[in-house]
C-alpha cells in the first residue's frame, strides 16, 4: 500500500511532465494533422536553455533566492524555446503545408536530428548535471519503516503544471486566439474566409506548444538535475503515446493520457521490471492504437468515400 | 524615402528594394541572435572540481549572427530577383533527352558499380582501396538495399513503416546467434534469416492491419523500439549492450578469407591481403541489392504487385473490388522484412560484431528518409538518395583539409549527423516529392508515358 502510494505520487509527477509535452503534440496534430517528430527534441532543447539560464542566474547575477531563480528560469526557457519552435515552423514546416503528406513528417524527423546534433555539437555529448535546485520533502506518513514522501520538487511540479494548464485552458477556450485555433482545426479554408489569419494562428500554436514543452523541460531539469542531448527522443515518444491514449486532438485527453502513462511507467518499474519500463509504455501505445485508435477522449475518425 | 535600385528589366516585379532587404537582414540577424544566444553564446563546461560552469563564446555567436544576416541580405538582393526572373514553366512531361538519359542510365550505373572495385584499385592503390570499397561501396549498398526493401512496403504498398530496422536487427541477430551456436554457414543462414525476418514482418504486421498513415508509422516505431529494448535487456541470449562478437565471416563457397594454407589467397595462389574479402563482400551485397531490385521490378507486374499499388491508391476501392487487403498488406510486410533480414545477416557477417546500438530509431528514420527523399516508388531515386545521404555523410570523415581552414581542433565528423538532418529538411523543401518525381507506369497500354509523382497517392495506410 505504501509503495503504491509513493509510486502514485511519483507517477503523477512524471505524468505531469509527459502531459505538458503531450499537449504540444496534440495541438499541432489537431491543427495541421502532422506528427511533430521534433517536439521531443524541442523539449530537450528547452531543458538545455533552462540549464544555461539557471547557471547564468547563479554564477553571473548571483541570485540566490530559489523561488525567484526558478521563476526566471521558467520565463527565459519559455521565451527562447518559443522562438526556436516558431523558427522551426517557419523554416521547415510552413513551406510544406498543403504538400504531399509524408513531406512534413520527414522534415520533422530531419529537424529532430538537427536539434539533437546541434545541442551535441554546441554543448558537448556528456551528461550535464547540476546540484539539486530544491531540496526537502514532506513525510506524509510512515508505515513499516517505509516513509511515503512528497518532495518539494514534486509539489512544485504539480502546482506549476496545474497553474499553467489553467492559464492555457483559458487561452484556448476563452480568447480570440483560442477561437481562431479551434476554427482552423475544423476547417482552415473556411476560417481564412471569415478573416482568421491561418498562418499566424498556426505559428502561435507552435509557440504555445513550445512554451508548454519548456515548462516540462524546466521541471525535468529541476526534478532529475541532469540532461543530455539524447534526452528528447524517449520522453517525446512517451508524450506522443500520452496524446494518442487521450485521443489525439483532445487537450484534456493529452493531460490525462500523460498522467496515465506516467503512472503505468512508475507502477511497472515498481512491481515488474525497471529494464522493461519503456516496453510497457510502447506496448500501451501499440495496444491503444490497435484497439482504441480514437483514444479515450477523441472523436472517431470515419472515412467517407 | 525608400531607395530602389533597378537590377535590369522594367517589370515592377524585377525591382529590388534595398531598404526592405536591409531591414529583413537585420530582423533575421536579430532572430539568429535570439536563437543561438542560449546554446552558442554560452557553453556549459565541467571545471576541475567537476562542477558545471558557464563560459561565453561571444566571437562565435557574433560571427554566426553576421553570417546569417549577410546570407539573408544576399538572398533578397541576388537569389530572389534571380528566382523571379527565371521563367516559370509548367512542369513539362519528360523531355526527349531525359528519356534518352533514362534509357541509358540504368545499364551505365550497373556497369559502374560492377567496375567500381577495379576503378578504386586502379586510382587509390592497393593499400587505400579497402577503405573506399568498404566505407563507401559496401556501406552505401547496404542502405540502397534497405531502401529498396522498404520501398516495397512504403513506396509500393503505401504502408508507412518507421520500425523497419527491427527486421534488419532480426536478420543480423538470427545470423549471429545461429552461426555461433550451431556453426551453420553463411550460405544456409542467409535465406534462413530472411525467412525469420519475414515471419516477424507478418507477426508485427498482423496487429496493425487496421491502422493507416501516421498511426501506422508510430506503432511500427514502437515495435522497433520494443525489439531493441528486448535485445538490450535479454542478456542471456543477446549479451545486452555488449553485443555479440566473433561472428563467423562468410566464406567463398567454403574457402575462408584468411592467411591459412587453405585460405582464399593460398588456394588461388595470391599473396594474402584483406582486400579480397572486402571485394567479395562488395560483390555479395551488390548481388543482394540487385536481387532486391529485380524481384521488386518483377513483382510489380504480378497480381500481388498490382494489388499493392492499388492498395496504396485507395484501400476502400480495393476491398470493394475483391482484393484481400489482409493478405496484400501482409505480403508487403513480409517481402520488405525478408530483404531487411538478408541485409541484416550480411551486415552481421561483414562486421563480425553486432550490438543493439546499430539498430536504433535513427537507422529506421535514415532508411525511410532515403525512400522518401529518393521519390517513393522510384528505384533509381532511392539509389541516388542513398548515395547522396550516406556517401555525403561518409565523405565528411575524409575532409581533413577543413582543419587547415578552421584550425586543428575542428572535427568534421562531429557535424555529420547535423548536416544529414539539415539535408533532409532542405531536400524536402526543395522537392517534397523526392529527387525523382516521375514514375514509370506499371502497365503500358498504348504508348510509354511518364507520370508525375503528384498523381501517385502517398498511401494512407
Amino acid at each position: 500500500m505504501e509503495v503504491f502510494l509513493q509510486q502514485l505520487i511519483n507517477g503523477i509527477t512524471l505524468g505531469s511532465i509527459y502531459g505538458l509535452i503531450a499537449i504540444g503534440y496534440t495541438m499541432v496534430f489537431g491543427i495541421i494533422g502532422m506528427v511533430n517528430f521534433a517536439h521531443g527534441d524541442v523539449f530537450m532543447v528547452s531543458a538545455f536553455i533552462a540549464l544555461v539560464a539557471f547557471l547564468f542566474l547563479v554564477s553571473f547575477l548571483g541570485i540566490s533566492s530559489i523561488a525567484l531563480s526558478l521563476f526566471l528560469v521558467l520565463i527565459v526557457a519559455m521565451l527562447f524555446t518559443s522562438l526556436v519552435n516558431w523558427t522551426i515552423e517557419r523554416l521547415a514546416y510552413r513551406p510544406l503545408r498543403g504538400s504531399f503528406r509524408l513531406a512534413p513528417l520527414i522534415s520533422a524527423i530531419g529537424m529532430s536530428i538537427v536539434l539533437s546534433n546541434f545541442v551535441q555539437v554546441a554543448q558537448g555529448p556528456r551528461n550535464k548535471s547540476i546540484p539539486p535546485m530544491v531540496q526537502g520533502e514532506f513525510v506524509l506518513f510512515t508505515k513499516n519503516d517505509y516513509p511515503v514522501t512528497l518532495s518539494f520538487k514534486q509539489l512544485i511540479i504539480w502546482i506549476v503544471t496545474a497553474v499553467l494548464l489553467a492559464c492555457f485552458w483559458y487561452l484556448v477556450s476563452k480568447t480570440r486566439l483560442g477561437r481562431a485555433q479551434r476554427a482552423c482545426e475544423q476547417d482552415q479554408k473556411m476560417a481564412a474566409l471569415v478573416g482568421v489569419d491561418v498562418d499566424r494562428t498556426i505559428s502561435m500554436t507552435f509557440v504555445i506548444a513550445a512554451a508548454l514543452a519548456a515548462v516540462a523541460g524546466t521541471m525535468y531539469l529541476m526534478y532529475y538535475g541532469v540532461v543530455s542531448f539524447s534526452d528528447g527522443f524517449v520522453p517525446g515518444v512517451k508524450a506522443f503515446t500520452a496524446a494518442v491514449l487521450g485521443g489525439i486532438g483532445s487537450l484534456p485527453g493529452a493531460v490525462i493520457g500523460g498522467i496515465l502513462i506516467g503512472l503505468i511507467e512508475t507502477m511497472w518499474s515498481a512491481y515488474f521490471s525497471i529494464d522493461y519500463k519503456d516496453v510497457a509504455a510502447f506496448s500501451v501505445l501499440a495496444i491503444t492504437l490497435i484497439f482504441l485508435p480514437q483514444g479515450l477522449f477523441g472523436r472517431p475518425d470515419v472515412e467517407k468515400v | 524615402m525608400s531607395k530602389r535600385s533597378d537590377m535590369g528589366g522594367d517589370a515592377p516585379g524585377m525591382r529590388v528594394d534595398t531598404v526592405r532587404a536591409l531591414r529583413d537582414a537585420a530582423v533575421t540577424a536579430l532572430l539568429a541572435f535570439g536563437l543561438f544566444l542560449p546554446l552558442i553564446g554560452f557553453q556549459t563546461v565541467t571545471d576541475v572540481r567537476n562542477d558545471l560552469i558557464l563560459t561565453t563564446r561571444w566571437p562565435l555567436l557574433f560571427s554566426i549572427v553576421v553570417i546569417v544576416g549577410i546570407g539573408r541580405l544576399a538572398y533578397s538582393l541576388v537569389v530572389e530577383p534571380w528566382l523571379r526572373q527565371r521563367p516559370r514553366l509548367p512542369v513539362a512531361p519528360m523531355s526527349a533527352w531525359r528519356t534518352q538519359v533514362g534509357k541509358w542510365f540504368t545499364p551505365f550505373a550497373i556497369g559502374f558499380v560492377i567496375a567500381y572495385p577495379a576503378i578504386v584499385l586502379a586510382t587509390a592503390g592497393f593499400g587505400r582501396a579497402v577503405k573506399w570499397i568498404d566505407n563507401f561501396g559496401i556501406q552505401i549498398l547496404i542502405y540502397v538495399m534497405l531502401g529498396w526493401g522498404l520501398n516495397i512496403v512504403v513506396g509500393l504498398a503505401g504502408l508507412l513503416d518507421l520500425g523497419y530496422v527491427a527486421f534488419y536487427a532480426v536478420g543480423a541477430y538470427s545470423y549471429a546467434l545461429l552461426a555461433k551456436t550451431f556453426g551453420f554457414s553463411f550460405w544456409i543462414l542467409l535465406p534462413l534469416s530472411g525467412i525469420l525476418a519475414s515471419f516477424w514482418g507478418i507477426l508485427l504486421g498482423f496487429p496493425v492491419l487496421r491502422l493507416r498513415g501516421d498511426y501506422l508509422a508510430i506503432v511500427t516505431l514502437a515495435f522497433g523500439e520494443i525489439i531493441r529494448i528486448v535485445l538490450i535487456n535479454w542478456v542471456d541470449l543477446t549479451n545486452g549492450y555488449a553485443g555479440i562478437t566473433g561472428i563467423p565471416r562468410p566464406t567463398f563457397f567454403g574457402i575462408p578469407f584468411n592467411s591459412d594454407d587453405d585460405g582464399f589467397a593460398a588456394v588461388f595462389g595470391l599473396e594474402f591481403s584483406p582486400i579480397y574479402r572486402t571485394i567479395f563482400l562488395y560483390y555479395l551485397i551488390l548481388a543482394l541489392a540487385l536481387l532486391t531490385a529485380f524481384v521488386t521490378v518483377r513483382l510489380r507486374r504480378l497480381p500481388v504487385g498490382r494489388a499493392w499499388e492499388a492498395l496504396r491508391e485507395d484501400e476502400i476501392a480495393c476491398r470493394s473490388l475483391g482484393i484481400n487487403t489482409t493478405n496484400t498488406k501482409l505480403t508487403a510486410f513480409a517481402m520488405g522484412a525478408m530483404f531487411a533480414g538478408f541485409a541484416g545477416s550480411f551486415f552481421a557477417a561483414r562486421q563480425g560484431f553486432i550490438s543493439p546500438d546499430s539498430f536504433t530509431f535513427l537507422e529506421s528514420a535514415t532508411i525511410l528518409s532515403i525512400v522518401v527523399l529518393g521519390g517513393m516508388g522510384s528505384q533509381i531515386g532511392v539509389a541516388i538518395a542513398a548515395i547522396a545521404m550516406i556517401g555525403g555523410t561518409e565523405i565528411m570523415r575524409e575532409l581533413d583539409f577543413l582543419k587547415l581552414i578552421f584550425g586543428t581542433t575542428f572535427d568534421p565528423t562531429q557535424y555529420r549527423m547535423l548536416l544529414f538532418g539539415l539535408a533532409m529538411v532542405l531536400i524536402m523543401i526543395w522537392r517534397p516529392r523526392g529527387l525523382i518525381a516521375t514514375r514509370e507506369p506499371s502497365i503500358i497500354l498504348k504508348e510509354r508515358k511518364a507520370i508525375g509523382a503528384d498523381l501517385v497517392k502517398e498511401g494512407h495506410g
